[in-house]
């Protein structure tokens, strides 16, 4: 691409993951499965890769378009010796299953890689005029992505591509492995979390507010791919989204209905989530559902200063109990 | 005036538009765009099978001669009114001809279906490219396929030529905002084999029903298949040729309305029981419905034909890129081990 820079980054990128295939090779003998990452039905998306035999290891693949968090696998295939692969941010989910009791740190082998961020396919489809239905071919360096489709051209810069957790990402090593392939880039910064989007939206009037959630949850289509792809929506095949009895949510095609699901998973996420952002991610109408987490933790972070999935040993704080709260000044009685 | 304007004055008109990032059926409204560059996010499905809709509404009360019995007044809730649906996909109304052989079979006509299918209209517009998803021509179907429509619309040099495919059509497309357009109908043709040009040779899927059954009790297969499904509805919902509903009675105190609502087979509770027991307890069992329904269980009783238009939703839209054409070709493909069978 005549950027030097880009090329030698580059081949760290090829470097490290080779070293991630060899990590993987060595523990493949002892564990049923490696989750990964490979190609998938475009050179614009990669899709999540499960690795069972050596000959799998080969079609791995690292890149900016290794979007999935893999880490909501774990919970499904308890009992069994999983190996899996982590950005920063997977590691942290990895780090709350942990603290919950929901998966055994024996069981898993995580592989740590350095991160430098992975594409939001939806500024791309944006910047590609809405269209990203005939990607004939894609390459990346750390400062561009170049695509054609339709006979185009376009160079477009990876900062601006990456997804918003990522331009504001302050672990982007595991923050928990076992391998770890390549150079750490190590932690940035201390500040805290950036929740400058919630504060420009808690600052509409609350009827903008409202009916800002009441257009954009009219196209629901129920589909529950945003808990679905939640790595800490560990309730599966008994959520209240679909109870019958006790009778939470209505059938009828109803915005309050589907809003209300919204609330649930946000409330259930609360001090839990890591903002991954698989919820929006994987909405396949493209509804902005991960604000509602962000605007939980946030308050979480206000009233206990507590981040999820940074630190193995710690409770979240809704998971446990002080006799006196120092921010919450309980009623008099 | 446009037409679209025109139809609005006597059907309910829906067309894509943008809501948010995805391109969604929606009223026409002439203040607002519409985006008919590229196949919709979502199908226009809920047009003749509704997301939600309501069958019918019932009261208790107790009957005044004898307080213990219940008496329950019920009134049906037949839809009402026409609607033409502008800018669908051939995939997309080609999925309703799968509903046909279900919902308006001779021996049990759904109601509710046929009053919107014979009431809607579509008007649906050739594709000029497939996209990389794309897969009409494995199941029987081409990006100038009208199977289903009452209007085909094929873009040319300045606008669009309209033929009709129905008496439904042909009435749409008495309108004095159009002109002839018999003189263009060897460029039509031209748009319709450009686009086909673009499709590489299908698979030969006239073993897939058998080679799925050969596969259905191999759960190591569909473990394999499913390992990354997340067994959430979006490829259900997406898709043009999915029918399935439920049926529910959401009631408060002594009224209520009966739903039926979008159903799917990726979902924990499709055929749960009763009882409790479920005879598709994991993912994989689900996704083996899935695509067995599709590629299997229909064709084998309706005259061969698969259920899947083709469209590709499933792949694109799926959070974790699952290929339902890979599954199918790897049915196809897999020789049973020896000794096992």
């Amino acid at each position: 691409m005549g950027n030097p820079r880009s090329e030698s980054n580059k081949g760290d990128q090829v470097k490290f993951q080779e070293e991630l295939k060899d990590n993987i090779r060595k523990a493949l003998p002892e564990l049923d499965v490696v989750i990964g990452w490979c190609g998938s039905f475009d050179p614009l998306h990669a899709t999540p890769h499960f690795m069972r035999r050596e000959e799998d290891i080969d079609k791995l693949e690292i890149s900016p378009l290794s979007v999935h968090n893999l880490a909501t696998y774990l919970p499904g295939l308890r009992g069994k010796k999983v190996g899996i692969v982590v950005k920063g941010c997977d590691s942290r989910s990895v780090v709350e299953l942990l603290q919950e009791n929901l998966i055994n740190r024996e069981d898993i082998t995580i592989f740590g890689f350095p991160c430098t961020g992975v594409v939001d396919q939806s500024k791309i489809k944006k910047a590609l005029g809405g269209h990203t239905g005939n990607i004939e071919f894609c390459d990346m360096s750390e400062s561009v992505i170049v695509i054609k489709s339709e006979d185009k051209a376009y160079t477009l810069p990876m900062a601006e591509m990456l997804a918003d957790k990522c331009s504001s990402c302050r672990y982007p090593d595991a923050v928990i492995s076992d391998y770890f392939a390549g150079e750490k880039i190590g932690n940035k910064g201390e500040e805290d979390a950036d929740y400058a989007a919630v504060e420009t939206f808690e600052n509409l009037s609350v009827p903008e507010r409202f009916g800002y959630w009441l257009k954009e949850f009219d196209r629901c289509i129920r589909c529950y791919a945003c808990r679905n792809a939640c790595p800490l929506c560990v309730c599966r095949d008994h959520c209240a989204a679909e109870s019958r009895d006790p009778h939470w949510l209505s059938q009828e095609n109803n915005v309050r209905d589907k809003l209300m699901f919204q609330v649930i998973h946000a409330y259930h996420l609360a001090g839990r989530c890591t903002e991954c952002g698989e919820c929006q991610r994987a909405c396949p109408v493209d509804i902005p559902v991960l604000m509602f987490k962000q605007k939980m933790n946030k308050e979480i972070r206000d009233t206990f200063q507590y981040e999820a999935g940074v630190d193995p040993e710690a409770t979240p704080p809704l998971l446990s109990f002080k006799m006196k709260e120092e921010n919450i000044t309980e009623k008099v009685w | 005036m446009s037409w679209l304007e025109e139809l609005a004055r006597e059907n309910k008109v829906f067309a894509p538009r943008y809501e948010g990032d995805a391109v969604i059926f929606a009223p026409f409204d002439p203040k607002q765009e519409i985006s008919i560059k590229h196949a919709a996010t979502m199908p226009p499905k809920k047009t003749v099978f509704p997301q939600s809709e309501k069958l019918v509404d019932f009261t208790y009360s107790k009957d005044p001669e004898n307080l213990s019995r219940i008496l329950i007044e019920a009134k049906e809730i037949l839809p009402k009114g026409t609607t033409v649906v502008f800018g669908s996909r051939p995939c997309d109304v080609r999925g309703f001809t799968m509903f046909d052989r279900v919902y308006l079979a001779e021996k049990t006509t759904d109601v509710y279906y046929k009053a919107r299918r014979e009431n809607t209209s579509f008007i649906t517009l050739a594709c000029e490219k497939p996209e990389t998803t794309c897969f009409c021509h494995w199941v029987d179907s081409s990006p100038s396929d009208a199977s289903g429509s009452d209007v085909l619309a094929t873009p040319i040099e300045d606008g669009y030529v309209l033929e009709p495919f129905s008496e439904k059509g042909q009435k749409l497309l008495t309108s004095s905002l159009l002109e002839n357009g018999e003189r263009w109908i060897l460029e039509v043709k031209d748009v319709h084999e450009n686009a086909a040009g673009f499709l590489a040779n299908a698979p030969d899927l006239s073993q897939a029903p058998q080679k799925l059954l050969d596969v259905f009790d191999n759960m190591e297969f569909w473990e394999n298949a499913a390992a990354k499904c997340l067994s959430c509805g979006a490829c259900t919902y997406l898709c043009p040729s999915c029918y399935c509903f439920n049926i529910t009675d959401e009631t408060t105190g002594m009224k209520g309305t009966r739903f039926r609502s979008w159903d799917n087979c990726m979902s924990a509770q499709f055929t749960m029981e009763a009882s409790g027991h479920n005879p598709r307890p994991t993912k994989a069992h689900r996704l083996k419905n899935r695509v067995g329904h599709k590629f299997s269980y229909y064709p084998a009783i309706h005259d061969g034909v698969i259920s899947c238009c083709g469209c590709g939703r499933c792949i694109k839209s799926c959070p974790v890129g699952i290929d339902i054409r890979e599954i199918v070709q790897e049915a196809i493909n897999h020789e049973p081990a020896i000794g096992k069978e």
